[in-house]
């Protein structure tokens, strides 16, 4: 139970920012909507990547009994650094959207979806 | 000589992505100089681009398909190397795509010529081209995620060009929250399946695949996500808002970025999940198949109806091209719902369904000529007469000849009327789905003459009735605009007039590629 709570977390967190997308209709909201599903996709990676007992592949900077002995305890850093990925991808994005947030309050004066009505059709 | 050219198809999965990506970042450097100089610099640039893609598509054609590993020369099992894998299914994309490039780059010299911000136009421009080509040539799924991140935060920045429009920002804003939601998911997806086989690399993961319930969420997942980037109904509400208020240059080169996401389907379900669909006994892929020619049918439906009801000429194309996105899914669709199961629980596909995915394979690149073409005409009535609503323009065949030719060329060839390359690829599809069901067929061709209507109209109402007196001299085209529009018509003639050709040497090697996943997975893993 206690190996699977961040796996909940990462549900909960999914969850969460989905509503927030879905219900809120502050476009600052949506955008931390989306902020808060990203966390729980980078947990959801990071947690896969958690090996009990490992240790960090670095030949420099483990235990030298480990390198000796039980190298393969080192954990393979895929999952660290798709999350890292991730991150930078996800502040690049945030900023893209909030500056359009800001445009559209430029353009509208609100920030309130229902304003944001021009093209329905 | 021949080592230099033996080198440069060795390296050239990497260099077509290299050349672009340098490209954005040197534009802004290059645009210092003048825009003589960056005109000059970019048809160089895409000039290298295109050679390297010409001498790895007749490499792959003719001797199979190509590995490029970064960071070293051989593999090893496990793989866990970034790989681009290249088979004549994403050559055959990355062709296409090259050719939207340069028409895109063309068109764009004439119709951006008045605008501010170019630098900034041309690197974003640039930036989308590398992610089309980054997804269409990757074999690890990951990378293919990144790539997908670019497209859309570039396509986003590209839809809110025009900074005055309000619209703009809006559909920018409804385009960058659901395709990053999609994206996000995808990696989600990706987390599902590597924390069971520890792999990113497609071939790998399709040779490790077991289906478990996992690997059910992760194609729901992975299929979901990409159909919501390739304006798959009831997803595809960002589709006409982005399409109808980016400039229409840019719209184009979306429509290569959709097409991308859309060989993303095809890669997942006949290659990652291809050999679970071909062997499994009960068969998974018919409910999975069903349910893609559901909403395949659906999406036409949605793109045809709605396409009657709008006022705004480039909002009515944009939901054509909706429709058009359904004909392709629906031939997707039904090659995966024909499977059979005989006594031995063995899983065989009849012969219609292959042409199916022919019809399916071949549309992507009918659809983007097709409507691609009318946009870009839309773009020339946009540009001359800076108005965009169909009540208010009226009579431009006086003045705007080789116009009104290229539209009519264009709803010729997008509502599937013969001798146009519409008509090449709907007539493959139409026989194949109506051997599944009937019912399939018939829709797909009631909606062509529906969208034929639709054009007709347009055209009626734009190019016919009097001269419009408040334009008092039209002023004519610039040749660019007039030379990437006749590109197109020319290409959509001659696709048109020789369709087995066409069929033989590009479409049938990209189809046979998708439907040998065993293949793609004997290249990466040397026969293990």
């Amino acid at each position: 139970m206690l190996f699977n709570a961040p796996f909940i977390a990462v549900v909960l967190l999914i969850i969460i920012g989905l509503y927030c997308v879905v219900f809120r209709r502050n476009l600052i909201k949506i955008v931390i909507g989306i902020t808060i599903i990203e966390s729980g996709v980078n947990l959801f990676l990071i947690t896969l990547g958690y090996r009990e007992g490992g240790v960090a592949p670095i030949y420099t900077g483990a235990p030298s009994d480990v390198i000796a002995n039980t190298p393969s305890s080192m954990v393979l850093p895929v999952p660290q650094a798709l999350t890292l990925t991730s991150i930078v991808i996800g502040v690049a994005v945030l900023a893209l959207m909030l500056s359009l947030v800001i445009h559209i309050y430029k353009h509208y004066g609100s920030l309130d979806v229902r304003k944001l009505r021009r093209l329905k059709e | 000589m021949n080592d230099i050219v033996s080198l440069s198809i060795v390296h050239a999965p990497a260099l077509i992505v290299a050349f672009p990506l340098l490209t954005a970042f040197l534009i802004p450097l290059i645009s210092k100089l003048g825009d003589t100089i960056r005109a000059g610099f970019i048809v160089v640039m895409l000039g290298i681009t295109s050679f390297f893609v010409g001498i790895l598509a007749w490499d792959v054609f003719s001797h199979g398909q190509r590995l490029y590993i970064f960071g070293d020369t051989t593999l090893v099992i496990p793989v866990i190397r970034i790989l681009f894998h290249v088979d004549s299914m994403s050559i055959f994309m990355v062709v296409i795509s090259t050719i939207l490039a340069g028409v895109v780059m063309m068109y764009s010299f004439g119709f951006m010529k008045r605008e501010d911000g170019l630098d900034k136009y041309y690197t974003l421009l640039f930036l989308l081209i590398t992610s089309i080509f980054g997804m269409e040539l990757t074999g690890d799924l990951f990378n293919f995620f990144v790539f997908l991140e670019i497209s859309c935060i570039s396509s986003a920045a590209l839809i809110a060009f025009w900074v005055h429009r309000a619209e703009a920002f809006e559909a920018a804003f409804k385009y960058i929250v659901l395709s990053s939601i999609g994206a996000l998911f995808f990696l989600f997806a990706i987390g599902l399946l590597y924390g069971q086989y520890d792999a990113l690399n497609m071939a790998t993961l399709a040779s490790a695949l077991s289906y478990t319930y996992l690997d059910k969420i992760a194609l729901v997942l992975f299929v979901g996500a990409l159909a919501l980037k390739a304006g798959l109904a009831p997803m595809h509400m960002w589709l006409p808002d982005a399409y109808g208020e980016s400039p229409p240059s840019v719209t184009v080169m979306m429509m290569g970025a959709t097409m991308a996401c859309v060989y993303g389907v095809l890669r997942i379900c006949f290659t990652v999940y291809g050999s679970v669909f071909t062997t499994l006994a009960p068969a998974p892929s018919i409910g999975i198949g069903w349910f893609i020619v559901g909403l395949g049918l659906l999406t036409i439906f949605f793109g045809v109806f709605m396409a009657f009801r709008q006022r705004d000429i480039m909002r009515l194309i944009a939901f054509t091209a909706v429709g058009e996105i359904g004909y392709i899914f629906t031939g997707v669709g039904v090659r995966l719902a024909s499977a059979t199961i005989d006594a031995g629980n063995k899983i065989s596909y009849p012969s219609y369904s292959v042409v199916s995915l022919q019809g399916s394979v071949f549309h992507i690149f009918n659809d983007i000529l097709d409507v691609g073409l009318l946009f870009l005409v839309a773009g020339a009535i946009y540009y001359v007469t800076k108005k965009r609503v169909l009540d208010d323009l009226h009579g431009l065949a006086h003045s705007m000849k080789f116009t009104t030719i290229f539209f009519i060329i264009g709803l010729w060839a997008v509502s599937g009327m013969p001798p146009l390359n519409g008509f090449a690829s709907k007539l493959l599809l139409y026989e194949s789905t109506y051997q599944l069901n009937p019912i399939i067929g018939v829709i797909q061709i009631l909606c062509s003459i529906l969208i034929l209507a639709v054009f007709v109209k347009v055209f009626y109402a734009v190019f016919m009735g009097p001269k419009p007196d408040d334009i008092v001299e039209i002023q004519e085209l610039p040749y660019s605009m007039l030379l990437a529009m006749g590109f197109f018509a020319g290409m959509i003639i001659f696709i048109g007039l020789f369709p087995e050709f066409f069929l033989e040497t590009i479409v049938q090697p990209a189809t046979n590629a998708l439907l040998n996943p065993a293949q793609y997975i004997t290249t990466v893993m040397g026969g293990v």
